[in-house]
């Protein structure tokens, strides 16, 4: 029984890596381990050796407790572990972990909207100018990707001045948009075939991908929103 | 063709929340007979680590994930193997449906497959089938009984009422307010086009139960009472 759990607990972390849904490819692995005084804090070892600093040996940690395990690993409430494909506006196709590195501000639209989509982009860009700061993306997903092609989204872009590399634009499928759409909480509905109701939603994420701070309604005060995105650059 | 699954004859109805007055129109497409089990969706951790309450991501589930299992593969004494499962998110139900080469029912489906009694494929103005459904709606702890154990609507499906809620692939595209403490009415600032939308059968109040409850989830959500089945395209 105690061999089943441990053959178990391997498994575990080996498949941790593995995306798709059946393929249990027998990865090697052999669990992680920590010095049991952590004299060197968190790190973690991929081998039973002995501590470097206090010479005791290194105990296997409970999986459970670690769900960040190095830095290489993302963090498990970031929006860099989908693995949803997009186009931007310059026809590239990328991955949300693509944009890794900088503080992201975030919002749906679709640019034939003649209602709220408007005001939207101006909360946007106000936003942009009062934050002031280059290491920061501002990113439109349309929910209408079927319209919104990256030469659509292109047009728009130039139209809005809004043509450099800050500003992002995406189309993705249908179906990764709804799903993306439920990581911004933002709802939306096609209401006929040119329009659709949805929330408006502006979100916030740090450099890791973590949904930080989220500003819903319209033409609102954002100075909420500018405070915490300066604290994420720094 | 799967034999866990019916075929349903698609059609037209007009929905509670419709896109237009002339209400929606579905096509052919097979469901799941029942909706998925806790044994079945054991299989399905066993073989996907990466969705064991243990191992999956923030991101796709919130702390109450499968929480009533007793571990990772086990699910315990106080669980029926044979009871629909709960607790799980919209993330979790998408990737089992995924994984079973089917996906989640849109809600236009769902609804048009809910509205069927075991006579007619359009129960709507039943006011029996709907204080049936009501009365099924009351009854607490339904979760726990096991599968099949309410009713056979006309095209062979089972427990869409009385059983557990279950998640849709677009329950997102409900948008009316989730607190209604805090929008009494629609908010019109929080929504782009809020204004259409209207319901058109006032007087189905389980289907206001329904949408109100979709419209106040959010999609990392494990909930007790919430489980789904799915649903596939029928290739031509």
């Amino acid at each position: 029984m105690k061999k089943q759990i441990f053959i178990l607990t391997v498994l575990f972390f080996s498949a941790i890596f593995i995306n798709s849904c059946d393929k249990t490819n027998s990865k090697k692995n052999s669990g992680i381990y920590q010095c049991p005084m952590q004299c060197e804090g968190e790190k973690t070892y991929n081998k039973t050796i002995n501590c470097p600093i206090c010479k005791m040996e290194l105990k296997q940690i409970d999986s459970n407790s670690k769900k960040i395990i190095d830095d290489n690993l993302i963090s498990s409430a970031s929006i860099f572990n989908l693995t949803s494909k997009w186009k931007t506006q310059n026809n590239e196709t990328i991955e949300l972990k693509d944009l890794k590195g900088d503080v992201l501000v975030m919002v749906m639209i679709y640019t034939s909207c003649k209602a709220a989509c408007p005001r939207l982009v101006a909360d946007m860009r106000n936003i942009f100018n009062k934050v002031g700061n280059s290491s920061v993306k501002y990113i439109f997903v349309s929910i209408d990707p079927e319209t919104d092609t990256p030469k659509k989204l292109k047009e728009f872009a130039i139209m809005n001045q809004m043509d450099n590399k800050q500003w992002v634009f995406l189309q993705g499928n249908i179906d990764d948009v709804r799903e993306f759409s439920n990581v911004l909480s933002v709802k939306y509905k096609q209401i006929s075939p040119i329009d659709f109701s949805h929330s408006n939603i502006i979100s916030v994420f740090n450099k890791d991908g973590v949904l930080i701070h989220q500003q819903e309604g319209l033409g609102l005060n954002n100075d909420n929103t500018v405070f915490q995105i300066n604290n994420l650059i720094k | 063709m799967n034999l866990k699954q019916k075929k349903i004859i698609g059609g037209n109805f007009v929905p509670l929340y419709g896109s237009n007055s002339t209400g929606v129109s579905v096509d052919d497409f097979l469901l799941d007979i029942h909706p998925i089990t806790n044994q079945q969706y054991l299989h399905f951790v066993k073989k996907n680590p990466k969705w064991r309450r243990s191992q999956v991501l923030n991101l796709f589930a919130d702390e109450n994930y499968l929480y009533n299992w007793e571990s990772d593969t086990v699910l315990g004494l106080e669980v029926s193997p044979n009871s629909a499962v709960t607790s799980v998110s919209w993330y979790a139900a998408k990737k089992y449906c995924d994984c079973q080469d089917s996906r989640l029912p849109t809600m236009d489906e769902w609804e048009y497959v809910a509205m069927a009694s075991e006579t007619n494929p359009n129960a709507q103005r039943d006011s029996l089938f709907n204080l049936m459904i009501i009365e099924s709606y009351e009854l607490p702890k339904t979760y726990k009984n096991e599968i099949g154990s309410t009713y056979k609507n006309y095209w062979g499906i089972f427990d869409m009422h009385g059983l557990v809620w279950e998640w849709t692939s677009d329950f997102n595209s409900v948008l009316i307010s989730g607190e209604s403490r805090q929008d009494v009415d629609v908010e019109r600032n929080l929504f782009c086009g809020s204004a259409s939308i209207n319901a058109t059968n006032l007087m189905d109040y389980a289907a206001f139960m329904r949408f109100a409850f979709r419209g106040s989830v959010k999609a990392n959500y494990s909930i007790r009472t919430l489980g789904f089945r799915c649903s596939k395209d029928i290739n031509q």
